[in-house]
């Protein structure tokens, strides 16, 4: 079963994401220039400073879901209604304290979400080419028995992989999609910024 | 690269407070610009909106015959379920509203939350996807919406202010969009201000062709070469996609930074195409209308009219962007 968390190592979590997306905001933009509209790292940046405010006004609810609820209100585009319900969803199913197990299966409740409403599937060079990796890799260590912190570990590793993984990649979702073959050559911001934000896991876990 | 802005973050509130000031025919509240004189009983209600940086589109098309709100989102952002679903109750004449949505995935995700949320407001979709450049599959998001978005706007505008049913008005809606293509060209990037730099580098003698309207590169780049090149590598575009014949509505766009006089040298050939194949320019339009920032170029929009449609376009229009017959 593995140690309880709970609603702060969350909060931590969203924290340690908000960092780790403010600091890589213009490789985010760049990255977005070459396939998109540049603006991946300024939006997600202008959503997860609203996420810390809504969090520091400390409201009730989960802490993910209050943030899911943030972006999808005030972000706008795709990320912000794809990351909202990733972690709106997280957090539906959470609750105030959970094993690692829960965590898994929460996670990958959340993946499902972003694929369903984004109507796509790993390979499409989207965030869940960083995202459905990530929750394999948090439920395989489970199934391994292993600690959080390995667990996300590894998770941040699958992550990173499957960003990396759509650099050859010919975008059949999102703005990049637009471009055809010559999306082919680039990584995909939103795997990016995945990747990032699956990191920050670590660096919460660290902390708590 | 200078921009005439006060901070990048205010950009679409700052140009929001001068919309408002500059036009009293309009009222702005919490991020939407809705017409003041405010809903008709028994009207179908028209709301469009995206990301900002499209100028005049989309809030310089609300007003008589055209749009009764618009949510402008974030500079190539699309806006927030909170401001469509605003907008949404505030239009609400009894008869309904239509949202107007451009097929981009922030829009069509946005849109259809606020939909869902919603409450008491019978609601209709239409999603605008001209734009030939795409290559359109099962398996990808399908065409952006582009310059065919004003033409939506506008015929479905005038069948609403007759009178029509939601149901009317969203079909000849999707009829409109049914019956458009666009493609666009760029002789330069644009400048988002957040960036602060173009998005991407094209060298003096290089064209993009197939661009949509975020900046974002086309499908490919070619050598820069007269207009009335460009003119043809835009409407072979469209012509391998929709064969032109007949009366046809034809707009020039200019992309925001493009003087006029170059869209007239571009109207001329484009005409001229038309002719050669047969057809006709029953209606026209020139200008800067369905913008990219500050990006030069231009895309071309053709819809083939039938005697209906072309009643809607000539009925009469008044709004910041476009006003006749009134």
């Amino acid at each position: 079963m593995g140690p309880l968390m709970d609603a702060a190592f969350c909060a931590a979590w969203l924290e340690a994401a908000a960092l780790a997306v403010a600091a890589d905001r213009e490789r985010l933009t760049d990255l977005d220039a070459a396939i998109g509209d540049a603006d991946h790292g300024a939006n997600l940046d202008r959503g997860f400073s609203e996420v810390r405010q809504a969090l520091a006004a400390g409201g009730p609810g989960q802490p993910l879901a209050v943030a899911g609820v943030t972006l999808i209100r005030k972000v706008g585009g795709a990320s912000g209604p794809l990351y909202g319900s990733l972690l709106r969803a997280m957090g539906k199913a959470l609750g105030e304290s959970f094993t690692l197990a829960g965590f898994a299966a929460a996670f990958q409740a959340g993946v499902d979400e972003v694929a369903r409403l984004g109507k796509a599937v790993e390979g499409d060079k989207t965030m869940l080419d960083a995202l459905g990796p990530a929750a394999r890799a948090v439920a395989g260590a489970v199934r391994d028995g292993a600690e959080p912190r390995a667990a996300f570990e590894r998770a941040a590793e699958a992550a990173r992989e499957g960003a990396l993984a759509t650099v050859p990649l010919v975008a059949r979702k999102g703005r990049a999609s637009y471009l055809g073959e010559r999306s082919a050559g680039h990584e995909d911001p939103g795997a990016a910024s995945s990747a990032l934000i699956v990191g920050a896991l670590v660096t919460a876990d660290g902390e708590a | 690269m200078k921009k005439l802005i006060n901070s990048p973050g205010e950009v679409v509130g700052d140009a929001l407070k001068g919309m408002a000031a500059a036009h009293p025919s309009l009222r702005v509240a919490d991020r939407v610009v809705y017409r003041a004189a405010g809903p008709r009983a028994g009207k179908v209600g028209l709301v469009s909106g995206g990301g900002s940086g499209h100028e005049p589109l989309h809030a310089g098309f609300v007003g008589y015959g055209m749009l009764d709100a618009a949510c402008p989102g974030e500079v190539f952002t699309s806006p927030v379920p909170d401001q469509i679903i605003a907008a949404t109750q505030a239009v609400d004449g009894g008869a309904g509203v239509l949202h107007i949505v451009k097929n981009y995935t922030g829009d069509t995700l946005n849109f259809e939350l606020a939909a869902d949320l919603t409450e008491g407001v019978e609601v209709a979709g239409v999603l605008v996807d001209d734009d030939v450049a795409v290559q359109d599959s099962l398996y990808t998001a399908g065409r952006r919406g582009t310059g065919a978005t004003l033409f939506v706007e506008k015929m479905a505008g005038a069948l609403a202010e007759q009178g029509a049913p939601l149901a009317q008005v969203a079909r000849v809606a999707a009829e409109v969009d049914g019956r458009s293509r666009s493609f666009g060209i760029a002789l330069t990037s644009c400048t988002t201000p957040a960036a602060g730099k173009p998005t991407f580098d094209l060298p003096d003698d290089q064209v993009e062709l197939g661009i949509g309207i975020h900046g974002e590169p086309g499908r490919r780049r070619a050598p820069h070469a007269p207009a009335r090149e460009l003119a043809e590598v835009a409407m072979d575009a469209v012509h391998h996609d929709l064969p032109l014949y007949g009366d046809l509505l034809v707009m020039v766009n200019g992309m925001g930074g493009t003087p006029l006089i170059e869209l007239y040298i571009v109207f001329a050939e484009v005409e001229a195409y038309v002719r050669a194949k047969g057809a006709r320019v029953a209606r026209s339009l020139v200008g800067n209308y369905v913008t990219s920032l500050d990006m030069q170029g231009f895309s071309v929009t053709v819809c083939r009219l039938d005697d209906e449609l072309t009643r809607l376009w000539d009925a009469p229009v008044e709004t910041p962007g476009l006003r006749w017959g009134r």
